[in-house]
């Protein structure tokens, strides 16, 4: 039953949202630097740190499906990997916003946390060709499991290679983002990652919900003997 | 021997011999280097390169040449049934990816061998910079090895493998580019090698070849299951 | 080679900045939901389908019950 705390899990992530927003626009100062356009930091940094653990969650799941067989870890790390792509494109977005907003560059290279992003981002984006060029069910899923963990393997590799890359000849302007914050935009930050960390879990948890709904459908409609639905055979994992 | 020290000697030779017969692969990754450094030329409007430049075009090309050789690393497997071989072989099936990513490896050096001194005469200076850049060109050939035959038996069963292949592979290596890239720039400067973060990057290739040849090896037998 | 970052920008013009992340990130929460809305529907025309179905299959057992008790007599 993947519907069941579906409820809880929303008010609590509606809940957080509103208190993490509270405090980043009435309660965290205004930044020395950047002025108000810091803002962006509480909701962009969450974003790509959740998006980066929502990767390696996906490999992790796919360890766990190569292991057992089971395939419902194959359909939990889809979707943890499709979540955090579409967490990823926001990430981007904002990042690109915010780099508009301090450098007047709608891109930059000198920020190598968000040019690690984006390296990571591509390779993500091929998940999905990749796993839908594979026609035969169960091979799908075991190859998309082992691009899983080798993406999963992969993220924290190119972290350091970009970081290496930037960190002699460009200081580190947003050097201040993590390092060093006084305590009421610390706090701020944390209500931030804490909201939308549990946004994650719960729009995964709704992906899943409703997957398991179409698979159940499909099973009824077996049981029945009905005809087939209108709509083509989905490609994606399904859930049952 | 093991079964599986014998079964990957078989498998490297095999593909060894059948290289040198037929010369598939590697007359075409050298040409296409060659013609892409011609390329180059025209498209940066440059008769001389160094630094940054010099290594970027050289990384680049190697690259490219590379993904050519990484599509067909597994073409005779998939249309004389190698993999069933294997599968039914008694013998560890890491062996196939230790192979194959030990031919792939032979392939890139040799390619090496003749694409680099073309670079040079084409359009470096001096050759000073030649010596250690061997260290960086071993350490990053062992790491597209690693991940081009992981890739590439990824999508051996897949439609539009020619083009998935390159697709997966490209932000996989991008790590490894910049760190060979890094090392490379000052080798190849103007005033001659310099060494500046030279280790640095010499190890952050070693760990990226480490990383991906335990990932190769932990689940390459997945991707033969039936 | 970029300057540092460029002197912060006045309130107004920073506003909008700021003002436009977090509307991309709800666009993208509410694109979400609208695919997810319409998957919902989906789903539950496909119930209904199979509803009626399975209740004119039922009416249809109930028509024509047992036939072979009618030979054997």
């Amino acid at each position: 039953m993947y519907g069941k705390g579906l409820r809880t899990l929303s008010i609590a992530t509606v809940a957080t949202l509103a208190l993490a927003l509270s405090l980043v626009f009435f309660y965290a100062p205004l930044d020395a630097d950047q002025g108000f356009v810091q803002k962006i930091f509480y909701l962009h940094v969450p974003l790509a740190i959740v998006a980066l653990l929502g990767f390696i969650v996906g490999g992790v799941f796919a360890i766990l499906h190569l292991r057992s067989g089971d395939r419902r870890w194959d359909a939990y790390s889809y979707v943890s990997i499709h979540m955090s792509v579409i967490f990823g494109v926001a990430v981007l977005l904002t990042g690109s916003i915010w780099a508009k907003a301090s450098w007047g560059h709608w891109w930059v290279w000198d920020e190598p946390t968000l040019v690690s992003f984006l390296i990571v981002f591509l390779l993500y984006a091929t998940y999905y060709p990749f796993r839908y060029a594979i026609e035969d069910r169960d091979r799908q899923a075991r190859y998309a499991s082992v691009f899983a963990v080798t993406a999963g393997a992969f993220v924290p590799l190119n972290f350091l290679a970009v970081r290496l890359a930037e960190s002699l000849v460009h200081p580190r302007v947003f050097a201040t983002t993590n390092g060093g914050l006084p305590g009421s935009m610390m706090l701020a930050f944390l209500a931030s990652l804490a909201a939308v960390a549990l946004l994650w879990v719960t729009l995964v948890k709704l992906e899943l919900t409703a997957k398991s709904a179409s698979g159940q459908l499909k099973r009824l409609r077996r049981a029945l003997d009905a005809p087939a639905a209108g709509g083509a055979s989905r490609v994606a994992p399904e859930v049952s | 021997m093991t079964p599986s020290r014998t079964a990957f000697a078989a498998i490297l030779a095999k593909d060894l011999r059948s290289e040198l017969r037929t010369l598939q692969s590697l007359p075409a990754m050298a040409l296409f280097a060659v013609t892409t450094f011609v390329v180059f030329r025209f498209g940066l409007d440059r008769t001389a390169l160094s630094g940054s430049l010099a290594s970027g075009v050289l990384w680049a090309t190697l690259l490219f040449a590379a993904v050519l050789g990484v599509n067909r690393l597994f073409v005779a497997e998939r249309e004389e049934g190698g993999f069933d071989a294997i599968r039914l072989a008694p013998i560890d099936r890491t062996a196939l990816f230790a192979a194959k990513a030990a031919a792939l490896l032979v392939y890139l050096l040799v390619l090496e061998l003749v694409v680099v001194p073309v670079f040079a005469l084409f359009f470096l200076g001096s050759a000073a910079g030649l010596g250690p850049l061997i260290a960086v060109l071993v350490l990053a050939d062992l790491g597209l090895a690693a991940t081009g035959t992981l890739i590439s038996s990824m999508a051996v069963h897949s439609r539009a493998r020619d083009l998935l292949t390159p697709l997966v592979l490209l932000p996989l290596v991008v790590p490894l580019i910049i760190a060979a890239a890094g090392a490379s720039e000052p080798l190849l400067a103007v005033g001659g090698p310099g060494y500046h973060r030279f280790g640095g990057w010499l190890a952050v290739l070693g760990l990226y070849d480490l990383v991906f040849l335990l990932v190769g090896y932990a689940v390459f037998d997945f991707l033969l299951e039936d | 080679m970029l300057p540092l970052a460029t002197p912060a920008l006045p309130l107004d013009e920073a506003g909008k900045y700021v003002a436009a992340a977090y509307v991309v990130f709800m666009v993208l929460l509410v694109v979400y939901v609208a695919i997810m809305a319409a998957k919902l529907q989906r789903i539950e025309r496909e119930l209904r389908d199979l509803a009626a179905f399975a209740e004119a299959r039922a009416a249809a057992d109930q028509a024509t019950p047992g036939r072979e008790e009618v030979d054997a007599r």
